[in-house]
């Protein structure tokens, strides 16, 4: 399969020249395949959120390249606002973006930018805002009228109603309580199963990446030592603790009783339902 | 773009510049602003050049970064060059067109005009660039400390400034998210006529504004949780001090303020 996005040697280094200079990222090579749903993990100041904006092109490579379907973003200026259409992005506390009078327009913000005729727009705004939960009274509130969550529901919906081949999601449960973070997540799993887009999530939260993705990718110090399945990168556990990551409870509670001597054959158990067959199956043995 | 900004940004760092007491420097400051009204001719620019030169060194700053300030002011000075290479009419006439002529005159004081800008600003940047806000208000309240007895508020001045000071760079980096974020939406700053341009502004303002507002008010909250009620009875955690460096830095400054004030009115160099 053509990958959707791809990385090649990718460097960025800011503020060239002053005393600030400082590499961060360091030949990243990564290819993103059409309807994946990936993690992107890294601790803060780790170089995931510079990764993820040169995916749409907000900043640009100090070398290497950046292609969408096998073609240069930064081949001409149409392109790189293009890429941004096509690779959506919603940043950290995206509810400090918001700046409409009502919560529809405030949607509308970006499919109008797209050029598309008022009924597309109406209909993507109504279907995005259907995804995050966002019941259709709200709509014609004012943004700044809404609580915390709602108002990172509203500019999570205003990035989907431009429908990108590729969403991206930085931390999209920073600062949400329990209920919130379950109730945000679930919606983006139901958009990528329904909508068959590609989802990127950065998130430092293991719990919260273990659950829903197919693949992990790790970011430390501007480069990415482990890419592949979650069974793959949590068995780096060792690895992943020196880099100020975790692995999730589950599987440190799994890989302790192993250490116990209970002879469990998964090498790693990274999800409740695992954890559940893993233990009646210790069960059924009687070793417990 | 928006990082080029460097007005009042602080580089750290831990040289004699850097080491240097507040007050000493913003009072260099001034004297280097006065010498650099009294010169007149090459001799004199070139003493006050080698002197920030001497200084840029110390400091450690680099050319580059000096340089990169200039380039918000850059249109102030083409326009102050053009303005006086017309305007002066001085001298032999070396070319004539319509309204504009150009002497030597002019051309004359174009040339240190321009230079005088780019020192000026050169001069004072580097004090911003190696005095953290904190102690550069610090410096400024202690200088104006004379005027509280003419009732002048002078502690709540020297606050305001800091906070200002302070917030520069905050706001400007959340200018940049808030660009980053409209432009991940399709927002377009850079085309359009100018009313496009002003619109496309909206996005950028209103939740600039929203959080600046949340910002100043968390920041009273924080202030009046510590008990912060104005500079009466306040004490400081870092107390100024005045050391044998400073006396030598500030002498040497007024010594070449003399020199260059004898070598332009003695001699016009």
């Amino acid at each position: 399969m053509e990958p959707i996005l791809e990385l090649k040697q990718l460097n960025c280094i800011y503020s060239q020249g002053t005393p600030f200079e400082h590499q961060a990222l360091t030949n990243i090579d990564l290819s993103v395949y059409p309807g994946e749903y990936i993690g992107i993990m890294g601790h803060t100041g780790s170089g995931k959120s510079t990764l993820i904006q040169h995916l749409n092109g907000l900043l640009k490579p100090t070398s290497g390249q950046v292609l969408l379907h096998g073609r240069d973003i930064w081949e001409s200026k149409a392109s790189v606002r293009d890429a941004k259409f096509h690779v959506g992005l919603v940043f950290q506390y995206p509810e400090y973006q918001l700046f409409e009078e009502t919560v529809y327009q405030d949607i509308a913000f970006g499919p109008k930018n797209m050029k598309l005729d008022q009924e597309e727009i109406e209909r993507r705004v109504r279907q995005a805002a259907g995804f995050v939960g966002l019941s259709e009274d709200l709509l014609q509130k004012s943004p700044f009228e809404l609580s915390g969550g709602q108002k990172r529901r509203v500019a999570i919906a205003g990035v989907i109603a431009m429908e990108p081949e590729v969403l991206i999601l930085d931390e999209p449960t920073a600062g949400l309580d329990p209920a919130g973070r379950d109730a945000i997540l679930d919606n983006i799993r139901t958009y990528h199963k329904s909508k068959g887009s590609t989802v990127l999530l950065v998130s430092h939260s293991m719990e919260e990446i273990a659950r829903s993705v197919e693949r992990i990718v790790v970011v430390n110090d501007g480069r990415l030592p482990f890419d592949g399945t979650p069974r793959s990168v949590f068995s780096h556990s060792k690895e992943l603790r020196e880099m100020g990551l975790g692995i999730p409870q589950v599987t440190q509670v799994f890989q302790r009783l192993k250490e116990l001597g209970l002879p469990i054959e998964d090498d790693c158990v990274y999800t409740m339902d695992e954890a559940r067959d893993a233990l009646l199956r210790l069960a059924g043995k009687g070793a417990v | 773009m928006l990082k080029d900004i460097t007005l009042g940004q602080f580089f750290p760092g831990d040289t004699i510049v850097h080491r240097l007491d507040p007050r000493t420097k913003i009072l260099m400051v001034i004297i280097y602003i006065v010498a650099l009204f009294q010169a007149k001719w090459f001799v004199t620019y070139g003493i006050l050049l080698v002197f920030l030169a001497i200084a840029v060194r110390f400091s450690k700053v680099g050319a580059k970064a000096l340089m990169r300030g200039m380039k918000p002011v850059l249109f102030i000075l083409i326009f102050t060059g053009v303005l006086n290479l017309f305007y002066n009419t001085a001298g032999t006439i070396l070319w004539h067109w319509g309204i504009f002529t150009v002497t030597t005159g002019g051309i004359r004081v174009a040339f240190f005009m321009v230079i005088r800008i780019m020192m000026l600003i050169s001069g004072t940047f580097l004090l911003t660039y190696t005095t953290s806000p904190i102690l550069l208000t610090d410096g400024i309240e202690c200088l104006l400390g004379p005027l509280k007895k003419l009732r002048v508020p002078v502690h709540e001045l020297a606050m305001m400034m800091s906070i200002a000071l302070r917030f520069i760079p905050t706001l400007i980096e959340e200018t940049d998210k808030i660009m980053s974020a409209q432009k991940a939406r399709g927002a377009d700053f850079d085309s359009g006529n100018l009313i496009d341009k002003a619109k496309a502004l909206i996005p950028l303002l209103v939740p600039l504004f929203v959080s600046a507002f949340r910002r100043a008010d968390e920041l009273a909250t924080a202030m009046e949780c510590r008990c912060y009620h104005g500079g009466e009875g306040r004490t400081r955690l870092r107390q100024l001090v005045y050391t044998g460096k400073d006396w030598i830095t500030l002498i040497s400054g007024l010594a070449l303020l003399a020199v260059v004030c004898v070598l332009a009115y003695g001699f016009g160099l």
